[in-house]
């Protein structure tokens, strides 16, 4: 069962935080400046409570369960606790603490890319197997005809005025469709927070 | 920013607003009843719930980094309207969907909505608050801990849904080696080109937000989805017209 309070203090406040953007009138202002701040710091709260849900809700969980996962669950936990123990004590602005973080994130994060360069390349190679349709095929010539013009192969044509206006041609062809594909994007985000704004959609009990 | 665009803003949302409800009424409704095209990824979407339905197997909704309070959260919020939808369609499933968010207002809201659709079945009793969880807090965190996720709980279908940039080809690459059906949107161009190659289905453009309508929400889902084709219309018109007037030295 919705909550028609909840629902009416979402609806009011999307309305008003609209309403000041529109009309940045003093006293609209005021009242959204201070809403959006709340936005901010519950957003923050909401993120330690997903924590605290991931570390008690599935990887404590795990620590009663047998299996090779058990081990994955303890080094997380003794991650967390340490990052949390000295986030807090130095403060996340530390010099040292930051190095020592980032010494381990970016690293493995860097890998993960290599990875996924790796796994793109594999999947845009089996591409056509499962996209056995002319899109399919023209998003393959597409990607094909872009990695070589933008590889540099083509560098000389600077020199030939034809080849050089052709080339430029392509490479509005992208812009033009991303711009056809964000309009789209556009019109659906507007749909969803008309939604969400007359109160038809409700991601929310209250 | 100029003085007139905030007011083209207001115009625009009230006008979209006003015709939304319009086209909800169950008058024009009857008179008028929508007619929209095919959209196969929504017809398989279906067939995979019910897939799941029978072999007692799992859906899995991720709905990607976004923060609400972040601009591009209007693509998770289609993604948490289309989980209720999934929610109810999968009720009668030994296993509720699951689902996965990068952030944690994300991750709260898509507990309610697992709550709410359990509630609306009467099927409270299976409902478990893990089941919506944040897998982590950066882009590739977040993607292996949703593949790990999933390989836990004997996964299926899997629905990405929401903001996803280069992480979503290693999302979908763990899902292909669990052989699930893969359905992903995005409001990201980036997210959507790794998707045309990875996923089984890939929602283009708006289409992500027609899902919900697709999978028979309530009227206002598919009233939207009719303004949204005449306001594309217009914006189709205003560019020719722009175009003919650059051409005639108008402009």
């Amino acid at each position: 069962m919705k909550s028609p309070l909840s629902m009416l203090v979402a609806v009011l406040s999307g309305l008003l935080v609209l309403a000041g953007y529109f009309f940045p009138f003093p006293a609209l202002i005021a009242i959204r400046t201070p809403m959006l701040d709340w936005a901010v710091t519950l957003a923050g709260i909401a993120g330690l409570v997903a924590i605290i849900n991931l570390m008690v809700g599935v990887h404590l969980k795990r620590l009663r369960e047998p299996g090779s996962k058990r081990f994955f669950s303890i080094v997380v936990i003794i991650s967390f606790l340490m990052v949390a123990v000295f986030g807090f004590y130095l403060g996340p602005a530390d010099q040292k603490f930051q190095r020592v973080v980032t010494a381990i994130q970016t690293p493995i994060e860097t890998s993960l890319m290599a990875l996924l360069a790796i796994t793109l390349t594999y999947s845009s190679l089996k591409m056509l197997q499962r996209q056995r349709n002319w899109m399919g095929f023209v998003f393959f010539l597409s990607v094909i005809l872009f990695l070589v013009i933008n590889s540099g192969i083509l560098a000389f044509s600077a020199e030939i005025p034809v080849l050089q206006d052709l080339l430029s041609g392509f490479h509005q062809i992208p812009a033009a469709g991303a711009r056809g594909i964000l309009l789209g994007i556009a019109l659906g985000s507007l749909a969803a927070g008309v939604r969400i704004l007359i109160g038809s959609d409700k991601p929310y009990s209250g | 920013m100029s003085p007139y665009e905030p007011l083209i803003g207001a115009v625009v949302f009230l006008v979209f607003s006003g015709l939304v409800l319009l086209f909800s009424s169950k008058k024009i409704r009857t008179k008028f009843p929508p007619v929209f095209r095919k959209l196969s990824a929504a017809q398989k979407l279906r067939r995979a719930i019910g897939l799941a339905v029978e072999d007692g197997s799992r859906i899995h909704v991720s709905l990607g980094n976004s923060s609400m309070i972040d601009p591009a959260n209007a693509s998770a919020l289609a993604g948490l309207s289309t989980l209720s939808r999934i929610g109810q369609l999968a009720s009668t499933s030994d296993l509720p969907p699951m689902c996965t968010s990068g952030s944690g207002d994300l991750q709260i809201l898509s507990q309610d909505v697992l709550r709410g659709s359990a509630s609306d079945t009467h099927t409270l009793s299976q409902f478990d608050p893990v089941l919506a969880r944040m897998t982590g807090v950066t882009p590739f965190s977040y993607a292996l801990g949703a593949i790990e996720s999933s390989q836990d709980s004997g996964t299926s279908a899997y629905v990405l849904m929401g903001d996803f940039g280069p992480e979503a080809g290693l999302l979908l690459d763990g899902a292909e080696n669990q052989g699930a059906y893969k359905l992903a949107g995005s409001n990201s161009l980036i997210a959507q080109s790794i998707f045309f190659a990875v996923a089984d289905d890939t929602l283009i453009g708006e289409e992500m937000f027609a899902m919900p309508a697709y999978l028979g929400s309530q009227a206002v889902h598919q009233a939207s989805l009719r303004v949204q084709d005449i306001l594309r219309f217009l914006i189709v018109l205003i560019l020719l017209g722009a175009v003919v007037s650059s051409l005639a030295g108008w402009l």
